[in-house]
């Protein structure tokens, strides 16, 4: 069983924020201890110190020894991030501007993600247009989607529940609406949505590359906000009744 | 006054540089003039005006994300506002700031020198820098919209979009070339105008500083001219170099973009931490701790700042192998910084601390810019980035470093070099207020978007879901108290140079050079071309005095009992 994902994202990040706490108390207590201390009232008369060659050392040792640690335990869940599992069922993701499309080995189309629990999927990330970055917060990651250009990253389900997927990278207008949703799903009820039709749920859309102006902007945008409740009406008209959880956030 | 170290060689007669008969009178004198002081306070006044108007913008923008969905203005708006307040944030006031403000006014004095090296080449890059700048503003009134893209124009977008892309490019392509001959100015200035006994140890950290900034500018800037002037090509004749659908690449514009513009986040924060080297030696009494490592450490930071490019591009699907490599060598670029605040802070030992409004200033800095360097560890780490990358948690880091670190630095500076400049002093008390202010603003509104970062909110978005509404509100508030507590410095500094009372030569006690001429200096700075017999922060002379002093003091005091 791999490491996960979600895990090592986290305790990397919390190991090298508590070493930077730490460092950062230190760096303010003793600065605020000597202000206070050494004083123009406490002590008049300054001493003439230029440096001292041990403490330079020791204090360009430590650190590098400190970063160098840092490096290596993100490096190694680096690692594991790329090595994609060689079960690993693939999902073929295009970003253009502004929606995500989502592809599945049997060329069924979606436009809300749909996954089976406890299964590896890697995705492939494609772009139609311009950048676009496939960004599953609740996972811990993200990966750019360049046009023409492949790039890929993997996750596994390891809950059952409702996420999303959103758009890191600017792409224009709508950009901050480049939401979808992210289900995972018991496997039974997954392989019964992935093999009912219609095979291809996305609207044919005729402009695929939009051209970007000042004119036709503001006519396309919704006004109101896009908010987690809408991300649950939209997925339950295409999912099968499953006990959804509450919109991801993290913990 | 803990002046009088250094005797004033000067006339009391002799006007300064302000009342000294010129060829050119009135506005002619200043716009004609080479003189590197007024240069120097001529970019400060054209600064002033387009941080204000940057800072506006992001205002509004922070207002904008009070509420999800529509607040105040629309999406087409908001991306224009976050491009504009980038781009003139970064090229005209950050990347240029502390070197051609302070460098200007400051730098030949410090090296005993009259002028720079080339005085009418350093009226040019003011002319280029106002061009530059006017252009960006331009943009804002004519054709089809002013550009969306983000400060990082980043391709295909940048090819696609309709607004005015073109024209801002061409504005940070002009400021370049302004740059560019910044540095090699300030570069022949520091070879060749050093006054006889000015070795190279013995010059003030912020000259190192700018001598290690400088050379970036002279060497990266290019780069940076001819991927912008590509962009141009690009979207006025399709020749295929970055747009994929005609055969280019995208991830090549992103190349030479950070090829440049990360050693430029260094051209941001060197020459801030050269004033930090020069402010806290000064109200401690004592020389500055590890004067050596901190002058190889601005070097090392530009050289191997170089090398790190890559750590922008950690999701962009370039090699996992260089992956790694960028990411060692930013762990491994972080040191140099970490060690002159460890230099700084030293410093303060069994020193004579007097808490002025500059040195206020230079300690909240040194709490602000740990936080923000301290929080790119986890960017420079490779699985984290990958969850941090392109969310808040990146705005937030950044506005710590630059604005946290280059921002309240530029405000240090025009606390502890006004005197010099103006021959006036500001109110102290409401300095320290307006310090305090700032630095309470200035966490509340950038803190939570690391909080923001961490749960997943991506930057550059118009619209958000409702459950990060409450870190925004607690931002946008944080951006009410900053700008106050900024206009608040800022109408002190403006009534101190109209009305502030007369300052001294030294009023701070500092050692280094420009102590020692009249505030303001005369035209030519020096009567006699000064020679130096010691470092920079030779403050014996004064330890002596004040030891004496305190002797008499506890003898008046034993007597006394």
């Amino acid at each position: 069983m791999r490491p996960s994902i979600i895990n090592e994202v986290d305790l990397t990040f919390w190991i090298i924020n508590g070493i930077s706490i730490l460092l950062l108390l230190l760096i303010t207590v003793a600065m605020l201890y000597f202000v206070f201390k050494y004083s123009k009232k406490r002590n008049p008369v300054p001493e003439n110190i230029e440096g001292n060659t041990t403490i330079e050392v020791i204090w360009t040792v430590v650190p590098i020894i400190l970063v160098l640690y840092m490096f290596y335990i993100s490096w190694g869940g680096f690692i594991n991030m790329r090595d994609v599992p060689k079960d690993a069922m693939v999902v073929k993701v295009t970003g253009q501007m502004w929606k995500w499309t989502f592809e599945y080995d049997n060329q069924k189309k979606s436009d809300t993600l749909n996954l089976p629990h406890n299964k590896n999927v890697k995705f492939e990330i494609f772009s139609q247009d311009v950048l676009h970055s496939f960004y599953l917060p609740h996972f811990r990651v993200k990966e750019d989607a360049v046009p023409g250009a492949q790039n890929y990253f993997w996750i596994r389900t390891a809950e059952l529940g409702t996420f999303y997927a959103a758009c890191a990278e600017y792409c224009g207008l709508n950009h901050s609406f480049m939401y979808a949703p992210v289900n995972v799903i018991p496997e039974d009820q997954y392989e019964i949505w992935k093999n009912s039709v219609p095979a291809d749920t996305t609207k044919k859309d005729s402009a695929t590359v939009t051209p970007v102006t000042s004119a036709d902007t503001t006519a396309g945008i919704k006004s109101d906000s896009l908010n987690s409740g809408a991300i649950k009406d939209s997925l339950k008209n295409e999912t099968p009744a499953s006990d959804i959880k509450k919109t991801d956030t993290l913990k | 006054m803990a002046n009088g170290t250094i005797a004033v060689p000067h006339k009391a007669a002799e006007p300064d540089f302000y009342h000294v008969r010129t060829k050119h009178t009135g506005i002619w004198a200043w716009l004609l003039t080479t003189d590197h002081k007024r240069i120097g306070l001529m970019y400060l006044s054209a600064m002033t005006f387009f941080f204000l108007s940057a800072m506006t913008l992001g205002v509004l923008m922070r207002l904008e994300m009070l509420t999800p969905g529509e607040t105040i203005m629309s999406a087409q708006t908001y991306n224009s506002f976050f491009t504009l307040h980038g781009v003139i944030m970064i090229f005209l006031f950050i990347i240029p700031g502390v070197p051609a403000v302070f460098g200007n006014f400051i730098l030949p004095i410090q090296l005993g020198a009259k002028d720079v090296q080339f005085p009418k080449l350093n009226l040019l890059s003011w002319y280029l820098y106002m061009i530059g700048g006017i252009l960006a503003l331009f943009s804002l009134f004519i054709g089809t919209g002013i550009a969306d893209t983000g400060w990082t124009f980043y391709a295909p977008y940048s090819i696609r979009t309709t607004t005015n892309v073109s024209i801002s490019v061409f504005a940070a392509f002009i400021l370049g070339f302004s740059s560019i001959l910044t540095g090699l100015n300030f570069l022949t200035t520091i070879h060749r105008l050093r006054c006889p006994g000015m070795t190279w140890f013995r010059m003030p950290l912020f000259v190192w500083s700018i001598y290690a900034t400088s050379w970036i500018q002279v060497l990266a800037t290019p780069v940076i001219g001819i991927t912008l002037l590509l962009v141009i090509l690009e979207r006025a004749f399709g020749i295929g170099v970055f747009d994929p659908t005609l055969g280019g690449d995208p991830l090549l514009f992103q190349h030479l973009f950070w090829i440049y513009s990360h050693p430029a986040v260094y051209i941001m924060i060197l020459p801030a931490m050269g004033v930090v080297s020069e402010i806290i030696p000064t109200f401690s009494k004592k020389p500055i701790f590890g004067y050596v490592p901190i002058a190889i450490s601005s070097l090392g930071i530009a050289l191997v700042g170089y090398l790190v490019w890559g750590h922008h591009m950690f999701s962009s699907g370039i090699s996992d192998t260089s992956r790694v490599i960028f990411s060692l060598l930013t762990f491994i670029v972080a040191l140099p910084s970490g060690i002159k605040v460890f230099n700084w802070v030293a410093t303060l030992y069994k020193g004579s601390i007097e808490v002025t409004a500059p040195m206020l200033f230079t300690l909240l800095f040194i709490f602000i810019f740990s936080i923000g360097g301290l929080t790119g560890l986890t960017l420079g780490a490779l699985n984290t980035d990958l969850h941090l990358t392109d969310t808040y948690y990146v705005v937030a880091h950044f506005h710590y470093v630059m604005f946290g670190g280059m921002g309240l630095i530029f405000f240090a500076s025009m606390h502890y070099w006004f005197p010099k400049m103006y021959g006036k002093m500001y109110n102290e008390k409401v300095a320290k207020v307006s310090a305090y202010w700032i630095a309470v603003g200035f966490n509340t509104l950038y803190f939570p978007m690391f909080i923001m970062g961490y749960l997943g909110m991506p930057r550059r978005y118009y619209d958000y879901l409702p459950e990060y509404q409450i870190w925004h509100v607690i931002s946008t508030v944080g951006s009410w108290i900053l700008v106050s507590g900024i206009l608040i410095m800022v109408f002190n500094l403006v009534k101190g140079i109209r009305s502030g009372k007369p300052t001294t030569a030294n009023p701070w006690g500092g050692t280094t050079l420009e102590w020692t001429v009249p505030s303001p200096p005369p035209l030519e700075n020096f009567d006699v071309i000064p020679t130096v017999t010691t470092g920079p922060y030779d403050h014996t002379q004064m330890q002596k005095q004040l030891r004496e002093q305190y002797k008499q003091q506890q003898k008046a005091e034993e007597e006394k009992n």
